[in-house]
């Protein structure tokens, strides 16, 4: 089964603005993607046949209403809703859907106005619900999404005597990666960062602690933004215009708390042998390491529990710059579009580790590794400290 | 202009309405399973651990040990805007249930947790129930 080729990426688009100004839907901003995706892939809105659809703009059941509005009529509608790695789970679905000979063309989408509706999502009153029961025991704490990770952070750091200049490595590879992309240099001048820069180790743990153990530079900003992605089978990629990215390998699991439960472990524990298995592939092979960042901590437990290093070893295994992308040597490039910590994050970024894979495995990436060959992309949906998802996909090039 | 409240949890919702009312009289409750003996909490109707097991409900002894934490510098909630610096934590009650809650009556200077810390209940008190919140013990 390994390294089967069923399905692959075959268009993408990444929308370029971060900050819509308000004049934009989240559902325009996927159509508009949609749109430049097919066009990527050359393909058009007839060729598409299955829909998958996170709920973003059309709420949850956006089922009812997506293809509608896009005007398509597909025969295979997944609504999976799992937080920002539902494009993983999607992604997964896909390949599978394709598999069973359900879908030809498969169209996943994002669109968010985050940023202009203002919403302070890391630093917000956690807590809209008082139905789930988990709602009802948790939210009068006040623990912001923030302190969430921060926890994890603060757990890991008394286990494993991880420190904060270690988490800072996370943090300066993505700006580093961020100052080479120009979307991304434009994103942070319209979020009025204050320093926009080539980042150290020092400016990072200098910054303002917002959350102990973290610090401002170790959290994600909070965007507009969208992007689009296009599967398709084998045989339509033949005869689409980009090299076809392959999805090899995919794995999906939940985490959520539990009495005695490790918080330094996430759901990525279950779902990244799967997708290694899936794809016949080591942690050792993978030359592009899209990961989720949120937080720093996030990519730290994350790159332990992909299987990038030993549980606890992430500090010292991430220090002295080697996620960047020109240290290809050193282990796999991180987030080398500048990740949600530089470049995007309207709230749900896991259709951007898709896409920033896709273009690593086409040479078309602002910090592109030289002769990459194998990405992995792997989403964190919910929250790291509580309950969340885990999508991780393979990805290879012919 | 009134001044924000502590967002406090439904009384009805149909899981986790017993555990709130038992903190009317400060208990800190939660269920066994008489079958298999799963601890399960938050509260639920039905046993993880077994098909067929009936749950009861048990009372902690409302002693519990830090397992990780955070100083909250900055939030935009109405309510907690005002308490910053305050500290959120997962404690790991003696019986086995882990809760998320504050920990208070620290120094506002330094707010000096740590891991391991043992804790117990300091109920803050409300018309229709009580929040289980934490102060350090020695
Ligand atoms: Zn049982």
């Amino acid at each position: 089964m390994s390294q089967e080729r069923i399905a692959a990426i075959v268009g993408i688009h990444e929308y370029p603005l971060r900050d819509v100004g308000g004049l934009m839907s989240p559902l325009q901003i996927k159509a508009a993607c949609a749109a430049k995706a097919l066009e990527d892939a050359g393909l058009s809105w007839a060729d598409v046949d299955g829909l998958y659809d996170a709920g973003d703009g059309g709420g949850a059941m956006s089922g009812l209403n997506i293809a509608e509005y896009f005007g398509l009529k597909p025969n295979v509608i997944d609504t999976t809703a799992v937080g920002g790695s539902s494009y993983e789970f999607h992604a997964a679905h896909a390949k599978r859907d394709i598999a069973a000979g359900k879908v030809r063309v498969a169209l996943l989408t994002y669109g968010s106005t985050a940023h202009s509706n203002a919403r302070a999502i890391g630093v917000g009153g956690q807590g809209g619900g008082n139905h789930h029961p988990a709602d009802v025991m948790e939210t009068f704490a006040g623990a912001t999404l923030i302190s969430n990770y921060a926890m994890v952070a603060q757990r890991h750091m008394f286990e494993y005597g991880t420190t904060s200049e270690q988490l800072a490595e996370i943090s300066t590879a993505t700006r580093y990666h961020a100052m080479r992309n120009p979307d991304a240099v434009q994103a942070m001048e319209d979020l009025e960062f204050l320093d926009i820069r080539e980042t150290t180790i020092e400016d990072v743990v200098n910054s303002r602690m917002i959350a102990d153990p973290l610090h401002l530079l170790e959290c994600c900003m909070i965007s507009d933004g969208g992007g689009a992605v296009v599967i398709a089978s084998a045989e339509v990629a033949k005869n689409c215009r980009k090299a076809p990215v392959w999805i090899l390998g995919s794995g999906e699991a939940t985490k959520y708390p539990e009495i005695g439960g490790d918080l330094t472990t996430s759901a990525a524990i279950q779902s990244a042998p799967l997708a290694f298995s899936d794809a016949g592939v080591t942690p050792a092979e993978i030359d592009i390491a899209m990961i989720y960042d949120s937080f720093s901590i996030t990519v730290l437990t994350l790159l332990e529990d992909l299987g990038f290093c030993k549980k606890g070893e992430g500090g010292a295994w991430v220090a002295g710059g080697k996620l960047r992308f020109d240290r290809p040597a050193e282990g796999p490039a991180l987030n080398t579009d500048g990740g949600g910590l530089s470049s995007n994050h309207p709230g749900m970024r896991g259709i951007f580790l898709l896409i920033e894979s896709a273009r690593q495995l086409r040479d078309e990436s602002n910090a592109q590794v030289e002769n990459a060959k194998l990405a992995i992309a792997h989403g964190n949906g919910g929250m790291l400290g509580s309950r969340h998802t885990a999508g991780t996909i393979i990805l290879g090039r012919d | 202009m009134s001044e924000a409240k502590r967002p406090l949890p439904s009384a009805k919702e149909h899981d986790t309405q017993a555990f709130w009312a038992a903190t009317r009289n400060k208990e800190f409750i939660y269920q066994q399973c008489k079958a298999c003996h799963t601890v399960i909490f938050y509260p639920r109707r039905h046993c993880t651990g077994c098909t067929d097991g009936e749950l009861e409900w048990k009372q902690s002894n409302g002693q519990g040990t830090v397992y990780s934490f955070s100083v909250v510098r900055q939030s935009y909630h109405p309510f907690f805007r005002n308490q910053v610096p305050y500290v959120v934590a997962w404690i790991d009650m003696d019986e086995g249930p882990r809760i998320l809650s504050n920990i208070v009556g620290l120094a506002a200077s330094d707010k000096e947790v740590s891991i391991g810390q043992r804790v117990t209940i300091e109920w803050e008190e409300h018309e229709a129930l009580s929040i289980p919140l934490f102060v350090t013990i020695d």
